[in-house]
């Protein structure tokens, strides 16, 4: 009697599970998806913003490589300045695409290889001297990429006669140049020709699981918004983690005039993804705005959605009130660096904090049981 | 009903020796699990730094002799199912259990706690009178036990669920729908149900007053006879469509074999006599041991009074909070060990800012390089976390010749959906605030009420 109850309960229970399939399967049919279309997201994440960026970034490392092949040829000051305003186009470019440490540039490392900064100077004339260009060892990462360049076009000597003089006759200093414009060209193109095959698998991954392409983009772009943009252009050449400013810590430090500027294109790539402006910035499509607009109805959604916006825009012209020059702005009146990065860090809260919440996304993916 | 006639009722031995079985395998396999994840390593051995509870300071991971705690634990557990050593080894189990959920406290769940006060009432019932390895040593097995040994696991059931029950009568879970509005949606890449029903408002609601009443009903639908069955299908149907919905680990397991007690003996008869066809030692044979009618607890006024003692407590410990002024949500102050399971959404962040007192200067600290991810994001929405991580820190920066440090926090938390608020007042040294069971007064209250349990 028991056993047949045993067996009778098990089967009303599979009978249940499976009825409610069913249901579920019929009812499917009626109600068309109402969540939010993830994968027209990724679609438009990938085909308007990532992929273009990467390929108008590429080009402007090729303008680069040509400009240092003639330098490189011919030192002289018009070349130099040619290279020099290269290297600068190529820079602010690079601010659009750091965010996206997904598929291959998380697996060479792009973003540390490209903008790892301060540039390890003694590192870097040691490598010159010694004609070390193994790129790829992690002590070298803050001895390439852009902070690299800057310290080769503008740091290795006192004026433009000197630096010119390092370069005459084809020197290591050539050598050394050349191999690092080389090493980003490469990185880049080993980047981009992967996203040919990997464009596939991150537009269908949309789960919401810890490997999914949404969920990783999203943890990627608040990221890179906290460290990448808050900490390592503002916060700690500001002292905000060390107690004292440490100025030689701005990005571009030999340059000295482009901090701001590279901090504002980082900012605005920032505003055009979570707004899903394309990159050329003539359309737009669904974005993490919108996504959070879509979510209003069980939430602050749409205030948090405009919140977010209008947060983003008062750190940009708390950026606006700052001199170009950072080491400037740091040794006369931090505490502008210091306002702004207050400004830049209440986007972050709002980002971790209550985007995340919305989405029901988790910061990272703690690997344990919940209750 | 008079008391000494109940606590002389006698019942079949059977349905604890099935609880026993049952929950020793469960145990076994739980921790056998939670090593083959690698938690042992990521959750104890790898941080640096660990949250304690308060007065258990002293309960820290062992380094690598943590694995010889789990060892122990999960060996106890195997003597537990098979009724070997019974009562040394449900000691060992709760001893060993309760110091790994002392450990850190980031690991905190409701049903680990459950294991571990479970485990202690077992010690004290005759788990192992029947079908157990102690019977073939002692040459005897029961027939009978003292009823009231089996319905104190149904009482504890009971608890666990109604009081679960009791606290999802408030304002955000019943008219917000909150937080199963923020999480169903999210759940979007669910097969069939994901699209759609788990996108629909009426839906939220629906699970959310759906599981309200499953909570408060459950216990007496499965403890009356005539809804038994049913209710049994529903514990089952309830906590596998919990465990496809949220990463809930062993606990529905747990409750579904748990609420096997509440059948009739004739049910547990039934499943031994099951097993002892399954077994294929046929040294279990009652020619080799002695068959004894009642069994008879060696100091039973002793242990009705912890038992008693140990309800009363647990009867009243989930109301603390009331002890509390503030929202208990958000300053969670009595929130844990109450059964208030899977009741809010909070996320917050929480950035220490470590200050001189003399000079005035400051900087604030990268949180992961003192915590794990986990660790960083259980500590920013919890008071006492971020009270002891403040201690940790004040510790860690003040030396011999610097004795002047100040530690302050930026601490905003979003609660079920709402906007984000700041946390705690800016303005307070929480290196000179002590931990206490008093109220936290620098936490700063909740702009919004929520009204019930």
């Amino acid at each position: 009697m028991i056993r047949k109850n045993i067996i009778l309960l098990f089967f009303t229970s599979l009978l249940l599970v499976n009825c409610g399939g069913s249901d579920d399967e019929s009812q499917s049919d009626d109600i068309a998806p109402i969540a939010y279309d993830r994968a027209k997201m990724l679609v438009h994440w990938a085909d308007k913003i990532i992929l273009p960026a990467h390929s108008s970034f590429k080009q402007t490392l090729i303008d680069l490589d040509n400009s240092t092949k003639s330098f490189v040829a011919i030192p002289n000051q018009s070349n130099l300045d040619d290279i020099r305003s290269k290297w600068l186009i190529s820079y602010k470019s690079w601010q659009h695409i750091e965010m996206f440490d997904i598929g291959k540039s998380e697996e060479i490392y792009f973003k540390s290889k490209m903008n790892s900064y301060p540039a390890f100077k003694t590192r870097i004339e040691n490598n010159i001297m010694l004609g070390n260009t193994n790129f790829d060892d992690v002590s070298n990462y803050s001895s390439q990429g852009f902070p690299a360049l800057d310290y080769m076009l503008f740091g290795i000597a006192s004026d433009d006669t000197n630096i010119l003089n390092k370069y005459t006759g084809g020197s290591d200093y050539s050598n050394y140049l050349t191999s690092l414009v080389n090493k980003m060209l490469n990185s880049t193109n080993s980047v981009i020709n992967d996203w040919t095959d990997y464009r596939t698998s991150f537009i269908s991954s949309t789960d919401n699981t810890a490997s999914s392409s949404v969920n990783k983009l999203i943890n990627d772009f608040i990221f890179y918004y906290e460290k990448g943009l808050r900490a390592n252009k503002v916060g700690i050449p500001a002292g905000v983690f060390s107690g004292n400013p440490l100025k030689e810590n701005v990005e571009a430090f030999y340059n000295k005039e482009v901090s701001k500027v590279l901090l504002l294109n980082a900012l605005d790539a920032t505003i055009k993804f979570y707004n899903g402006t394309s990159y050329d910035g003539l359309s737009s499509g669904p974005s993490l705005k919108s996504y959070l607009t879509h979510l209003n109805s069980s939430k602050d959604g749409s205030t948090l959605a405009a919140l977010i916006a209008s947060k983003l825009e008062t750190a940009k012209s708390q950026i606006n009130t700052l001199s170009n020059n950072f080491i400037n702005q740091i040794e006369s009146d931090n505490n502008k660096m210091l306002v702004t990065y207050d400004a830049i860090q209440s986007v972050v809260v709002l980002f971790k904090v209550d985007m995340l919440q919305a989405f029901s996304i988790n910061v990272d993916y703690t690997d344990a049981d919940g209750d | 009903m008079n008391t000494s006639n109940y606590l002389e009722k006698k019942y079949s031995s059977a349905p604890l020796a099935v609880f026993r079985i049952g929950f020793g395998l469960l145990m076994c396999f739980s921790i056998i699990r939670f090593w083959f994840k690698g938690w042992i390593e990521t959750l104890y051995i790898e941080p640096s730094f660990h949250f304690s509870y308060y007065g258990f300071e002293w309960v820290k991971p062992l380094d690598h002799y943590t694995y010889v705690l789990f060892i122990i634990c999960g060996i106890s557990a195997f003597l537990v199912a098979v009724g070997l050593k019974y009562r040394l080894s449900i000691f060992l189990f709760f001893l060993s259990f309760t110091y790994i959920e002392l450990m850190d406290k980031t690991t905190y769940l409701n049903h680990y706690y459950l294991i571990s006060i479970l485990s202690f009432l077992m010690i004290f019932l005759p788990a192992n009178a029947s079908f157990s390895i102690d019977n073939l040593i002692k040459k005897r097995s029961y027939l009978q036990v003292p009823k009231w040994t089996i319905d104190s696991i149904k009482i504890l059931l009971t608890i666990v669920y109604f009081y679960s029950g009791l606290a999802k009568i408030n304002s955000d879970w019943l008219f917000k729908a909150m937080p199963l509005k923020i999480w169903l949606p999210s759940k979007f890449d669910l097969p069939l149900i994901g699209e759609n029903l788990m996108q629909l408002e009426w839906v939220h609601y629906l699970m959310s007053w759906g599981g309200m009443f499953y909570d408060l009903l459950i216990p007496f639908l499965l403890l009356y006879k005539p809804t038994r069955i049913y209710a049994f299908l529903l514990v089952i149907f309830f906590h596998l469509f919990t465990k496809v919905l949220f990463p809930i680990g062993m606990f529905p397991y747990i409750m579904i074999m748990g609420s096997l007690i509440f059948f009739d003996s004739s049910f547990h008869l039934k499943v031994i006599s099951l097993l002892k066809k399954i077994i294929p030692i046929n040294f279990i044979k009652s020619n080799h041991y002695k068959i004894v009618e009642i069994y008879r607890l060696k100091k039973p006024k002793f242990i009705v009074s912890i038992i008693s003692i140990f309800f009363i407590i647990q009867f009243l410990f989930p109301f603390r909070y009331l002890l509390y002024p503030g929202e208990l949500f958000w300053n969670e102050q009595g929130y844990r060990f109450s059964w208030r399971v899977m009741l809010v959404e909070k996320v917050g962040s929480s950035v220490f800012k470590i200050a001189n007192k003399k000079t005035g200067s400051f900087f604030y600290v990268n949180n992961d390089d003192f915590l794990t991810p986990f660790q960083e994001k259980q500590m920013s929405f919890q008071p006492d976390f971020i009270l002891e991580y403040a201690h940790f820190l004040g510790d860690y920066y003040s030396s011999n010749e610097d004795q002047d440090v100040q530690v302050y926090v930026d601490s905003y938390v979003a609660l079920n959906g709402r906007l984000s608020q700041r946390y705690v007042d800016k303005n307070v040294d929480l290196y000179n605030e002590k931990e206490s069971f008093k109220h936290k007064k620098w936490i700063l209250p909740l702009k919004d009420e929520i009204k019930g349990f």
